[in-house]
């Protein structure tokens, strides 16, 4: 891999400031800055609590629906900050998409998981949908499957299907950024290496931040690797600098293995 | 201690092989007694039923079911009047229940503070505890004379001349009637329907609601598209328990329906239901086709809940089957 400059304040698609994060009186994050690049694949990883799940879900606001939950510090997306309570938490969501760890479709058919989100946003006709519909799920390298099921619901795919059309579902409301959290952790080894795949291909269009358990997979997909721990962003580079001359001997030691 | 010889370890292995097996055929055996005694208790109270009520149906045959008169002087009876209030009072207390019930059961699982969840839910268990005889002398001696004083004349100036549902709110404001008898049910019946909804909303994964919300949908767009469809089935079954326990209903109504064996139509006139019908008649009734005929209405409450439950079962199927699952 290319050395790749790292994410400045122009390239950057999302900029965290002094980010603090409580889980009530636990604190959660602390103090965490790192810029997302524009356009490229960010990966988060570290041993289970480190963090990086809570990280990923202050970028849209998911932790809003918990009580006792909040952040403090500075997400700057635009030039906005997204954790000002001004922001309308559902425009940010429509902006920034979100994949979870476990594949969940909606509970109706497979064209209707996908026009649901767009039809929230936008007014378009049944053909324009359509199109957004096959073009979605073309993204996510699903069409070829479903396409003479789209009355189907989407609870009749295999898992692997179920977490691509999670995707489609996330890029067919046009977002700049898609969350991914752990998408692979629950699917076999060929949809695993379909989604890789498909990070791939979608980073031309999206700024893509994914949080994973799998040091293989940052390594294999990512242009650039956080590594956190108990809270804290200990190190954070271009991916082949992480992995090859990690600057921290907490990150070496997590690498290769020793810990974590 | 010497080692037991290998031919005394197997026969120690059979014989708990064998006490395995007796264990499990008397279990197996004793729950599908108790299994069969539910089924033989509904097939006793059908045929029981039919029996007692054998002269009445000899009498009226099928015309028992729309002749409106009850007559005990002239033995002459038909159920229309009664099962046009069970069902008329029934699904008027579900109109009311299911958008309050539903409206509670949002409250508590989707915008509620944390401290207020408990407290709440508790105060609607409770109400759902209360006798219903409790909301008879209620409804009879507190609500009904503040409805025929404070509601019903409003409503009567509101909606009296409307064309067409005028009628339901003219004659005297008297408190008790049909819609009284509505009202109440729908108190009764709201504890039910809204825990059942509010256990089955708590059903939808957290991971499925995260996912709604991070398309951009709000609170509202999660629970239209999202918990609903999900929870669908327990949701209709919710509703149905509460039509269930408000067609049996008894106590309460006899005491706010008003008891006239006639079909008005108006909703502020008195009527009867099948319920109150049996419970204000069966100490004297004479026997003949007077007793005979209330054996047929408790049939025809039978078979009306039966149905509804068939209904209901049959929606949820349908409802599965157009989803492409």
């Amino acid at each position: 891999m290319p050395d790749q400059a790292m994410p400045t304040g122009e390239n950057a698609a999302l900029q965290v400031r002094n980010l603090d994060f409580f889980y009530g009186d636990f604190k959660g994050l602390n103090n965490v800055n790192l810029d997302i690049a524009h356009k490229k694949v960010t990966a988060f990883i570290g041993p289970s609590g480190c963090g990086k799940s809570t990280l990923l879900r202050t970028f849209n606001r998911m932790y809003d629906l918990y009580p006792g939950q909040r952040a403090e510090g500075q997400i700057l997306f635009h030039g906005k900050n997204l954790l000002d309570k001004t922001q309308d938490v559902n425009l940010v969501r429509a902006k920034i998409g979100m994949v979870f760890q476990k594949p969940t479709p909606f509970p109706m058919t497979i064209y209707e998981n996908i026009a649901f989100g767009v039809r929230l946003y936008e007014r378009m006709s049944k053909s324009a949908m359509d199109d957004r519909v096959e073009w979605a799920l073309k993204k996510a390298a699903l069409w070829g499957e479903v396409k003479d099921k789209l009355q189907q619901n989407g609870l009749s795919l295999s898992g692997g299907q179920q977490q691509r059309l999670c995707i489609a579902r996330a890029v067919a409301v046009k977002p700049e950024i898609v969350l991914l959290d752990e998408p692979t952790s629950a699917l076999d080894p060929i949809s695993t290496a379909k989604i890789e795949e498909l990070i791939n291909e979608l980073k031309s269009d999206y700024t893509i931040a994914i949080v994973t358990h799998n040091m293989q997979q940052a390594a294999r997909i990512s242009d650039f690797t956080a590594f956190m721990y108990l809270g804290e962003l200990i190190e954070f580079n271009e991916t082949g600098t992480i992995f090859m001359r990690p600057g921290k001997k907490q990150t070496e030691d997590y690498i290769t293995g020793r810990f974590g | 201690m010497s080692e037991p010889s290998a031919s005394a370890g197997i026969d120690l292995h059979a014989q708990q092989v064998r006490k395995f097996w007796l264990q499990d055929k008397i279990f197996h055996h004793a729950t599908q007694l108790f299994a069969f005694v539910v089924l033989a208790a509904l097939v006793g109270i059908l045929v029981s039923l039919t029996i007692e009520a054998w002269p009445s149906l000899k009498a009226f045959g099928p015309a028992f079911l729309w002749t409106n008169i009850w007559s005990v002087p002239d033995d002459e009876f038909g159920a229309l009047a009664a099962i046009y209030g069970t069902v008329v009072t029934s699904v008027l207390a579900l109109l009311i229940a299911v958008p309050i019930s539903f409206g509670i059961a949002l409250f508590l699982t989707e915008t509620c503070p944390v401290w207020l969840r408990r407290p709440l839910g508790t105060a609607i268990e409770l109400l759902a505890g209360i006798p219903s005889i409790v909301y008879g002398i209620w409804g009879l001696f507190v609500f009904a004379p503040l409805f025929a004083e404070y509601i019903q004349p409003p409503l009567q100036n509101l909606l009296g001349d409307v064309p067409v549902i005028g009628g339901w709110f003219s004659g005297p404001p008297i408190g008790v009637g049909i819609l009284t008898a509505s009202i109440v049910l729908s108190m009764m019946v709201i504890p039910f329907i809204a825990s059942v909804m509010r256990d089955v909303f708590e059903t939808v994964p957290d991971v499925l609601r995260e996912s709604a919300y991070a398309v951009g949908c709000t609170t509202w767009e999660v629970v239209r598209n999202v918990v609903l469809p999900y929870t669908r089935v327990g949701v209709i079954g919710g509703i149905m328990l509460g039509l269930g326990r408000a067609l049996g209903e008894t106590m309460a109504v006899t005491f706010v329906i008003g008891n006239a064996n006639r079909i008005n139509g108006s909703l502020f006139a008195p009527g009867t239901s099948i319920a109150s019908t049996l419970a204000n008649e069966f100490g004297e009734a004479d026997p003949g086709l007077h007793i005979a005929s209330l054996f047929e209405l408790g049939l025809v409450l039978f078979i009306i809940t039966f149905v509804v439950l068939a209904i209901s079962r049959w929606l949820i199927s349908r409802s599965m089957g157009s989803e492409g699952l």
